[in-house]
């Protein structure tokens, strides 16, 4: 289900009475799992966040995978229960992604639990949750400079943070420039909505092969970070696209090798 | 004129009772009172009174530079300017678009001041307006009541100054990039030589970064140019001995950029950065938890993209 969507279905949820007692994670529950068991993920699953946010609409996250415990993981939903749009992201990890590791900045709008639920290759579901103490990261834009972010827009910065070797696992550090307008501030003067303009997709591929695929909603911050593994089988070129709300498109490559 | 106003002061520091609107001022150079606001987050009890608000006058007119946090206390504002001085006050200028600065505006807009700003001001109001007045009213209560947003009528472009004449006394304006924050603005006083900095200098507080770390390092180069002797920080004492004022500053900036560049290059992870950089024990800052570790992220963000 596209996060968008879900995000619709709890403001609407959210004002029936007939929900009125239902928890905004047994809704999101229901409208992505529906009634499927989710286990406890704790003995392998490793969710970081700060107990209290520094910046709301800057809360870095990180998910680790241990190996030697961990099933082989196809898909993660980051899930924060207490946004307007509490599937922050969906990530879906590939043969070539390694064991899987993510890092990246969300915004928090209220204290919350903050969920990484993983599936298997058997389709079983662990979840491991943190409680995050934040307020007001998706109403305020966290654009500190608007002429910078839009002019930059699209933008990328790739960098391998541990060194390039073939079978090895290796960690990469993508930066994507997007203001990621939230769409949930009002223009005074006009009292219309500003609109949301925000990363919907992110895929990065090694030679034509999936490393990773996110899927984006206004739960990223501003310009969407993301660390992640992925094991090179040979030197090659890593590619990524990016599409946002407005249906924007960009691409970049980076060509990765031993470094000489 | 002055002296009269002195006198009036030291009354009230000898226990007469004080008109309830008068708020504490100086006056830092002929003509330039400073109300300085307390180091302090928004509580009911002082009502947003966290910024330096400044009265400077000329022969036919006044300026006023900020107006604080909250409508009472821009009203409290206001009656001190006019126990101050008979002449109209022609202009506010807002030095930037935070609460403690802007939220008392509309007193003086419906007084008939002109309010002047940043070109981009208007938008920065217009977009983080209503999230100000939610945190306002979340904050401080019933001390918020009444507060609205007022917007500038008078845009001051970055690279050309305005100037404005008070009679006899001419100050002139100028509009920075993005900085302590996308809306920076200063005053100058050539008469006195008086930089009113606004938030373009923290002291004694810990300087916030709203803007860009790198804008706000080129901005006081920039800065050291203005033939200033005396410096009116938005944050800090009345006034102080300029350059030098900006010291501490300064060299908070360029340790948090050294430092924070040497996280990045060592591949250090936002989620272990703030842990990695406390605030070195020789830089006196006040309240520097939490915004110490926010800075950290604010130029972590930024620097990644160099």
């Amino acid at each position: 289900m596209r996060p968008s969507v879900l995000f619709l279905l709890c403001t609407a949820f959210a004002a029936s009475p007939a929900f009125a007692d239902e928890d905004n994670w047994s809704i999101v529950r229901e409208a992505l799992f529906e009634g499927r068991e989710i286990r406890d993920g704790s003995s392998f699953l490793q969710l970081e966040a700060p107990v209290r946010a520094l910046d709301a609409a800057v809360v870095p996250v990180r998910i680790a995978v241990d190996p030697e415990h961990a099933p082989r993981i196809r898909t993660l939903w980051l899930v924060i229960d207490e946004n307007p749009a509490p599937v922050a992201g969906v990530f879906h990890f590939f043969p070539k992604s390694g064991a899987p590791l993510l890092e990246t900045r969300v915004r928090v709008n209220a204290y919350t639990d903050i969920r990484a639920i993983v599936e298997d290759e058997k389709g079983t579901l662990y979840m491991a949750s943190r409680f995050v103490k934040a307020a007001g990261g998706c109403s305020a834009p966290a654009l500190k400079d608007k002429e910078v972010a839009m002019a930059r827009l699209g933008k990328m910065k790739f960098k391998l943070t541990t060194p390039f070797s073939v079978g090895k696992p290796a960690v990469a550090k993508l930066k994507i420039a997007h203001p990621n307008y939230t769409g949930l501030q009002i223009d005074q003067y006009t009292r219309q909505w500003i609109p949301p303009d925000y990363v919907t997709k992110v895929e990065v591929t090694f030679e034509s092969e999936p490393v990773l695929e996110v899927e984006g909603d206004i739960s990223l911050s501003e310009d969407p970070t993301f660390l992640f593994g992925f094991v090179p089988d040979r030197p090659g070129e890593l590619r990524v696209r990016v599409v946002d709300s407005s249906e924007r498109v960009f691409e970049r490559s980076w060509t990765l090798g031993p470094a000489s | 004129m002055a002296g009269a106003r002195f006198v009036f002061l030291l009354l009230l520091l000898g226990g007469l009772p004080a008109p309830a609107s008068a708020l504490a001022v100086e006056e830092v150079a002929p003509g330039i009172f400073v109300h300085t606001g307390r180091h302090e987050e928004f509580t009911p009890e002082n009502r947003g009174d966290l910024a330096n608000l400044v009265l400077i006058t000329g022969s036919e007119a006044a300026l006023v530079v900020d107006a604080g946090g909250s409508r009472l206390l821009g009203e409290d504002w206001l009656e001190t300017v006019r126990e101050l001085t008979d002449l109209p006050v022609r202009y506010l200028v807002l030095t930037h678009h935070h609460p403690d600065h802007i939220l008392g505006a509309s007193v003086f807009a419906q007084a008939g001041a002109i309010l002047v700003g940043h070109e981009r001001l208007s938008r920065a109001i217009r977009e983080r307006g209503p999230l100000y007045l939610d945190n306002m009213r979340r904050l401080m209560g019933e001390a918020a009541a009444g507060t609205t947003l007022a917007f500038p009528t008078l845009p001051v472009a970055i690279g050309k100054p305005l100037r404005l004449d008070l009679g006899g006394r001419e100050v002139e304006l100028r509009a920075f990039p993005t900085a302590h924050t996308d809306t920076d603005l200063i005053v100058f006083d050539p008469m006195t030589a008086t930089l009113v900095a606004g938030d373009l200098l923290f002291m004694e507080r810990i300087p916030v970064i709203d803007g860009r770390l790198l804008g706000w390092i080129r901005v006081l180069e920039a800065l050291e140019s203005i033939p200033a002797r005396r410096v009116v920080p938005g944050h800090g004492p009345a006034s102080a001995p300029f350059p030098e004022a900006f010291d501490a500053e300064r060299r908070y900036f360029l340790w948090l950029r050294d430092s924070v560049r040497d996280l990045i290059a060592a591949d250090v992870p936002l989620s272990k950065a703030v842990k990695a950089l406390p605030l070195p024990p020789q830089m006196h800052w006040l309240l520097a938890a939490p915004n110490h570790g926010r800075n950290v992220i604010a130029a972590y963000t930024e620097l990644e993209w160099e």
